[in-house]
């Protein structure tokens, strides 16, 4: 076993054969916090007092939900065969909505630790990452982490990896994150296979962003991988995409905490810090150099990040508009895949069209705005971009239900994605009655090992935003997993199914759906509307549409009585606080023309939930 | 009563009240007798039978109350709010008519010695007609008094087994009939929308009611207040839901049948000759209650006695058996003036609409929709429709 470096090497002055870059890949829950964190101890930059589980992620909703959002990068002093290593780990996020920075982070090493769950195996997010690894030419050392869970079965998943990537299922290495067994071995493995950063140290200074993370009091904190040449500090930075020049005002390393550094050199990965607010004028990818010299070619991989789900987000209290307005417009300036645009809804009021990456995506965004920002607000069921075409030849690009245009409709184009699911064998059949009923269409069907299957599909990105993932997770008790890729649009049969309230439209509740589940669609959320809308003081006809044809029908009946008779021994005050109670409740109750809708209606009509799992009508 | 007490500020210490309001009122007695021989299945009042009882027994109990109406009177003087007679005294429980005629004639007199009772004022007890006899209630009259308020419930025996309640109907109908050979003002309290209860039964109900001939009827919708046995029973499916739909049935034609033979609504749940007691609760005016869990109001002070009747005693032993109590601000008695107000009869001024800044929109909605009607003196009130919703029409006055 290695011990500890005793000194650190500097920074902007490391050798770049001294230097390993690598990352961490796993799927979700795997481990890979929980195996950092012995990192950071056993490389000893974090003392065993100032632990705490998760170190790197600093986001509380992270720390909460035991996800990373955002990837960090921490360099670790290690030694080996007497020699000291400056280890740059990068830790990437793990999950399907954020597969563009984690290619980000890949390009930024050399290596990649492929994390498995020695009691699960691999799932496809694993495998979706570890393809962009390959992609990414990294050299590839597979490990088995939680060895010590009774349910671990190291011997099976060594040989599935090594079927997978080739090589001898010995290699394997086998770690527990928790205990910390093996942990040491793997650091020494990393130094021995993942070879060192190659760069021109003369050429003009190429660094490629892989993360920018917002910070309140430093304003954008840019993390990049040096490729050629070098940085320093009071230097005059431009990023290639936008040739935007910033002043250069600190750089340097973490090691876990930002440290300063004269600069950084070929090979190496720090963070830059300019003194912008907004993360967008450092958009992960792009590739930093110098005013003075710049570079003319920039590094391959940018991409803007392309929002693939849609939701209206509005107050329920019209007045914090413009509350929400700044929340959002401060959001941006640490998730340059947020995009937004301000919306009016006739049943809402005004509120934004919100993009995300995908459903996670979303819901992180409005728990933060709920919770940083101290808003109650309503997201409209997610939905997915359309390109329609009329008649008359005018295209329409729909992002709102409510945008679909009226007239005679010649096409209607919709994203499509391309899903891997693995599973084990015997949720095969499940699987593919449910990737058939969301319209899917098998493009393969694969076996890896003994046991588990990988299915290939295309499906309308609408259906895998919808329940898609829930679904298949209940219909397979967990077991199988999902990534998706972008497949371009395709055109389908769909219509547009509106509700109404009293005869009036409620554009919130608007849906474009398949023609063949209009019906049920309709019907389903017209009798959900009737069991969360509460009864009010007349009667409310709630109707579905497509067009001008209503396809369902339900009534809530006016209320008749609510008047309390008793007030027993003159405890009025307790009449008052029922009182104030009820004036709580209709506090959260959304005015929809004359209708009092309550905020669940607008969620729960258009979740797959079942109504009898709905909050029952008082 | 029902259910946990508010939390409030306590009792001060040096026991004045601050008046919060100039305006004169009248002055009233609620007397709270917390024994029954069996707690009924629908009841969270706050009663006890002799067995849940340890330490306060129901022939001395008198004295703990003689003790709070010698209180009051020390709290009243000190804080120098004038000395009234009592326009009304209501005798209520439990089943008050377990006490001895002696006991309520010695609550009487001390009421007397320390307020005074006016002449006439109007003196009701609320009776079990399973523990009546001629006797007694002659008792009763000879003592001062003079109004008599008996549970019926129900005329359907099927209803009366599933609100746990043991008389005999016939008992009241004789008692009904003794009360008023003696002299006595009388009144009967129904309770419809008991599981299971039909229109046909409820119309029965009625018609044997209102054969009574008493002067007031209340009529009560039942309501299933949680931690009762009826709402165990409810939850457990054992008994069937209370249907809302149907109770608005239910009291469409209780006032229908009222009014057929002369009595009118005065309140939502009360029809016939207006109550002075029942009044004064609904126009803020000054009571207090003596007794366990007793509620009392003087100018702009709500405060409240301690629950058990150990503790009440014990409490009184030592000052006052107030558990807690709050001062109501001007917006919150404005409040409260519309929530009662709003259920009697003739209504609420437009200028405490006004004042509480209610839209004129919403008003004139409410009367477009026929739940309000304009009354004589510029003032709103409900209409028969609108007295069934009557709890939103004032939610919805007091939200935005």
């Amino acid at each position: 076993m290695s011990p500890r470096a005793q000194t650190a090497l500097v920074p902007s002055m490391t050798d770049p054969a001294q230097i390993r870059n690598f990352c961490i890949i796993a799927h979700i829950d795997h481990g890979k916090s929980t195996l950092a964190d012995r990192m950071l101890q056993l490389t000893g930059i974090v003392d065993d007092r100032s632990m705490r589980a998760q170190y790197l992620d600093r986001m509380d909703i992270e720390r909460e939900r035991g996800i990373t959002i955002k990837s960090q990068a921490v360099r670790l002093p290690w030694e080996y065969d007497k020699q000291t290593f400056a280890m740059n780990m990068i830790d990437t996020p793990g999950h399907v909505d954020f597969t563009y920075e984690v290619s980000r982070s890949l390009a930024a090493c050399e290596g990649a630790v492929l994390l498995v769950d020695a009691a699960q195996g691999i799932e496809a997010q694993t495998l979706a990452n570890l393809y962009l690894a390959m992609e990414n030419d990294l050299e590839i050392i597979p490990v088995l982490n939680k060895i010590d869970l009774p349910a671990a079965q190291p011997e099976k998943y060594a040989e599935e990896l090594a079927s997978l990537i080739g090589g001898d299922p010995a290699d394997c290495l086998r770690v527990s994150g928790k205990t910390g067994a093996g942990v040491a071995e793997l650091l020494d493995r990393i130094v021995q296979r993942v070879p060192a950063p190659v760069g021109d140290k003369d050429a003009p200074p190429r660094a490629m962003i892989f993360d920018s993370v917002y910070d309140s009091y430093r304003g954008v904190v840019t993390y990049v991988r040096m490729i050629d040449g070098s940085l320093h500090p009071r230097e005059q930075i431009q990023m290639m995409s936008t040739r935007a020049v910033h002043e250069l005002l600190e750089i340097g390393v973490i090691s876990p905490e930002p440290e300063v550094t004269k600069g950084l050199s070929v090979g190496e990965v720090g963070y830059l810090i300019t003194g912008v607010k907004d993360v967008r004028q450092s958009k992960v990818g792009d590739t930093v150099t110098t005013k003075l010299r710049p570079a003319t070619q920039a590094l391959k991989g940018y991409a803007e990040p392309k929002p693939m789900v849609f939701s209206g987000i509005y107050p329920i209290d019209g007045s914090d508009y413009p509350n929400l307005r700044e929340a959002l417009d401060k959001l941006r300036l640490s998730d340059a895949s947020l995009v937004y645009e301000p919306e009016t809804s006739a049943a809402l009021g005004f509120g934004f069209r919100c993009g995300f990456l995908g459903l996670l995506h979303l819901e992180i965004i409005t728990e933060r705005l709920e919770r940083e920002f101290n808003l109650s607000l309503i997201a409209t069921a997610p939905s997915v971009v359309y390109h329609v075409k009329r008649e008359d030849g005018t295209d329409f690009v729909v992002t709102n239900p409510s945008e679909y245009p009226d007239g005679k409709i010649r096409e209607v184009q919709e994203p499509m994605v391309k899903a891997t699911i693995l599973s084990p064998k015997d949720y095969v059949g499940v699987i593919m009655e449910l990737c058939q009923g969301k319209r899917g269409t098998m493009i393969d069907m694969q076996y890896l090992g003994e046991d588990r299957v990988q299915l290939r599909y295309k499906l309308p990105l609408a259906e895998i935003v919808f329940d898609f993932f829930d679904q298949l997770k209940s219909k397979t008790q967990g077991y199988a997993s999902l990534d998706y890729e972008d497949d371009g649009f395709a055109p389908g049969d769909l219509v547009k199914v509106d509700l109404l309230l009293q005869g009036e439209k409620v554009d919130a509740f608007s849906s474009i759906v398949h023609k063949d589940k209009a019906y049920a669609h309709g019907n389903k959320i017209a009798q959900k509307l009737r069991e969360l809308i509460p009864r009010q003081q007349f009667e409310v006809p709630i109707q579905a549409a497509v067009g001008s044809r209503i396809i369902a029908r339900e009534s809530i009946r006016a209320i008749r009585k609510d008047v309390l008779a008793k007030c027993y021994g003159g405890d009025i005050s307790r009449k008052r606080k029922l009182l104030e109670k009820q004036k709580e409740g209709k506090k959260r109750m959304k005015m929809v023309g004359r209708v009092e809708v309550p905020q669940e209606a607008f969620i729960a009509a258009l979740s797959s939930e079942d109504t009898s799992k709905a909050e029952k009508k008082k | 009563m029902a259910g946990p007490l508010p939390l409030g500020i306590p009792w001060p210490q040096d026991s004045i009240l601050v008046p919060q309001s100039e305006e004169s009122s009248s002055f009233h007695a609620y007397v709270h007798i917390p024994f029954c021989e069996v707690r009924c299945g629908y009841c969270d009042f706050n009663t006890y039978t002799a067995s849940e009882l340890p330490g306060a027994t129901r022939e001395s109990f008198h004295e703990s109350l003689i003790r709070e109406i010698e209180f009051s009177s020390k709290v009243l003087a000190q804080s120098a709010i004038p000395k009234r007679p009592f326009s009304s005294l209501f005798f209520g429980g439990g089943t008050p008519s377990l006490f001895e005629v002696d006991q309520i004639q010695a609550i009487l007199v001390a009421l007397e010695r320390e307020h005074g009772i006016e002449r006439g004022a109007e003196v009701t007890l609320e009776a079990n007609p399973e523990t009546l006899s001629r006797e007694y209630l002659q008792g009763l009259f000879d003592a001062g008094v003079n109004r008599l308020s008996m549970g019926a419930q129900s005329f359907d025996p099927v209803v009366l087994s599933t609100l746990e309640r043991k008389h005999d109907p016939a008992k009241v109908m004789e008692f009904v009939a003794v009360a008023k050979e003696i002299g006595f003002r009388t009144s009967i309290d129904l309770i419809f929308g008991a599981p299971g209860e039909s229109m046909e039964s409820w119309a029965n109900t009625l018609l044997v009611a209102t054969s009574l001939q008493t002067e007031h009827i209340s009529c009560y919708s039942l309501i299933v207040e949680d931690g009762t046995k009826l709402a165990k029973q409810i939850s457990r499916g054992e008994l069937a839901e209370v249907d809302e739909d149907l109770n608005a049935e239910k009291y469409e034609m209780a006032t229908k049948v009222f009014s057929d033979v002369g009595l009118d609504w005065y309140e939502v749940s009360n029809w016939g000759v207006p109550s002075t007691h029942n009044l004064a609760y609904w126009r803020s005016q000054d009571w207090w209650g003596f007794g366990p869990g007793a509620h009392s109001h003087i100018s702009g002070n709500r405060f409240w006695n301690r629950k058990h009747p150990s503790a009440y005693a014990t409490a009184l032993e030592a000052g006052s058996p107030a558990q807690g109590m709050e001062v109501l601000d001007n917006r919150t008695r404005l409040e409260e003036r519309l929530l009662l107000e709003m259920r009697i009869k003739g209504g609420v001024p437009r200028s405490l609409l006004n004042e509480l800044l209610v839209s004129p929109k919403k008003i004139s909605e409410r009367i477009g929709s026929g739940d309000l009607v304009l009354l004589p003196g510029d003032r709103v009130g409900l209409s028969e429709k609108g007295r069934l919703v009557a709890d939103g029409i004032v939610l919805e006055f007091l939200t935005d």
